[in-house]
């Protein structure tokens, strides 16, 4: 199972020919107490780099960019219900939406977590 | 940027583990470790200990006279009725200019000899320079830099507090009163800014972390950022200036008549004599074209600082803007202040934010959006 990152602090995992997307614990830390999640409609088309979740937290508000191209699979509702979940379990229970990409190689170019934990230093 | 300047507490913020922000030019606690939902359901379940010494507090006092010599000039400046203010209250009062705008809210005390003045951090140096001008040849104006203030808040506050100033328990919602303590002189107040009962404790630098530090020894009582103090106090309805009030805003837009007392009203015994009476005044008979309101939008997200909104859900003009919103913790769901045309502000009506480009209802509703729990 791997697991890689982004630049904009996201984690994407492979699980067959799907891939599951949350934000890291680094994120989940700096945004502090999640109050709101909006994910995107189950068969969504996306691009890379789409704003296609917008999450809340006690601070403010940000976006959350598809990874990759591809369609979202499935979302994560029980997060849209309980937002703290994604504080308390960012890398697992956390997790926003399965995406399906168009091409599965555009996760090689991702950090992998010694390269992303060196991002965040 | 220029050097952010440092509370006495500093240091202890750094030890508790805080997250730091700049703001008024000093360098605060945004949070603690605990987090700020966390921080704000503990000072409403417990107690929670707040470093506000960045807040100006000031010393007025007559040059001949009593507290009432200073009450009299003070009037000038505000429109709150300070000369019945008894000895040992306190008051919650707005600095006002010549076109009816609010320059600042402060909190007044008498106390006996003299007014004692909380003012916020952001205005202080400008309010100071306007108090001295505004009262020279009345009074003296002494801004007091030997001391931090801190707020104990929540429904513990008073038994945390009553182990080192027993009087704590003796006093009601804005008394003031001064003790001796292990921590040298305190001056307390049984008020706050949280909705919350709870005091606000002036201290002598020199015994401040000590004073801080034997509160939090206090098993309910756990320190709280900034962060938490902006959703309590808005929680509570009350505005921040700044934000919710500005020199172009009148105390009778921003409702908050009720903190002009009968004796500065038309047909008053101290009618108007304060800056900007005649618009605040002819308001108060007239009313204005616009209204602060509490605002609870449907479901989860918050309409934040900026929010246009509508009376409809498509289409029309707008009729106003949010000008402080988050998300509740006690009241688990998202609650804005807004400004509102006349005709939007009665209670129960939906209008609609712009939240990133869709238009959200919410419902106007009166504040507080928590009672307050204030011992009275």
């Amino acid at each position: 199972m791997t697991t890689k990152f982004t630049e904009e602090h996201e984690w994407i995992r492979r699980e067959d020919d799907v891939v599951l997307v949350g934000i890291t614990e680094h994120a989940a830390t700096q945004l502090g107490d999640l109050v709101f999640v909006e994910l995107p409609d189950v068969g969504t088309q996306v691009a890379k780099d789409d704003e296609i979740v917008v999450i809340e937290s006690v601070k403010a508000a940000s976006d959350i960019l598809a990874p990759m191209d591809g369609e979202i699979v499935e979302v994560n509702e029980a997060v849209v219900e309980n937002p703290a979940m994604v504080n308390e379990d960012p890398m697992g229970k956390g997790w926003f939406f399965k995406l399906k990409p168009e091409d599965m190689s555009a996760m090689d170019d991702m950090m992998d977590e010694a390269a992303y934990k060196k991002f965040v230093g | 940027m220029a050097d952010l300047m440092h509370t006495p507490l500093f240091g202890l913020h750094g030890e508790l583990g805080a997250k730091m922000t700049a703001f008024a030019g000093y360098d605060m606690p945004v949070q603690y470790p605990m987090g700020v939902l966390k921080e704000h359901l503990h000072c409403r379940a417990a107690a929670g200990l707040f470093d506000v010494s960045h807040m100006g507090q000031v010393i007025v006092s007559p040059l001949k006279g009593d507290a009432h010599d200073a009450a009299r000039a003070l009037e000038t400046l505000v429109p709150a009725d300070i000369l019945g203010l008894a000895e040992g209250r306190q008051r919650y009062g707005l600095f006002t200019n010549d076109t009816g705008g609010i320059l600042d809210d402060l909190m007044i005390a008498n106390r006996g000899d003299h007014l004692f003045l909380v003012v916020n951090a952001a205005c202080k140096a400008q309010d100071i320079a306007h108090l001295t001008d505004g009262l020279a040849g009345s009074c003296t104006v002494t801004p007091i830099e030997d001391r931090a203030l801190v707020a104990l808040q929540g429904p513990d506050a008073e038994a945390a507090l009553c182990g080192i100033a027993p009087i704590a328990a003796d006093m009601a919602f804005m008394d003031v009163a001064v003790t001796d303590s292990a921590f040298g002189t305190l001056w307390i107040s049984r008020s706050g800014y949280t909705g919350e009962d709870g005091f606000e404790i002036s201290v002598p630098n020199s015994h401040a972390v000590e004073f801080a530090r034997a509160l939090l020894a206090h098993a309910s009582v756990v320190p709280i950022g900034l962060g938490a103090r902006d959703s309590l106090r808005l929680e509570a309805g009350l505005c921040l200036y700044g934000a919710d009030l500005d020199t172009a805003t009148s105390p009778i837009e921003a409702d908050l008549a009720w903190s002009i007392q009968k004796a500065r009203r038309t047909g008053g015994a101290r009618a108007g004599g304060f800056p900007g009476a005649e618009r605040i005044l002819h308001e108060l008979s007239h009313g204005t074209a616009r209204r602060r309101i509490g605002l609870r939008p449907e479901g989860r997200a918050p309409m934040r600082a900026g929010t246009a909104l509508f009376a409809d859900e498509t289409g029309g003009a707008e009729i106003g803007r949010v000008t402080s919103g988050a998300w509740g913790p006690s009241v688990e769901a998202p609650v804005s202040m807004a400004y509102v045309a006349s005709g939007h502000e009665a209670p129960g009506t939906t209008i609609w934010g712009d939240v990133r480009g869709r238009r959200m209802p919410a419902a106007v509703t009166p504040m507080p959006f928590r009672p307050a729990t204030y011992k009275r």
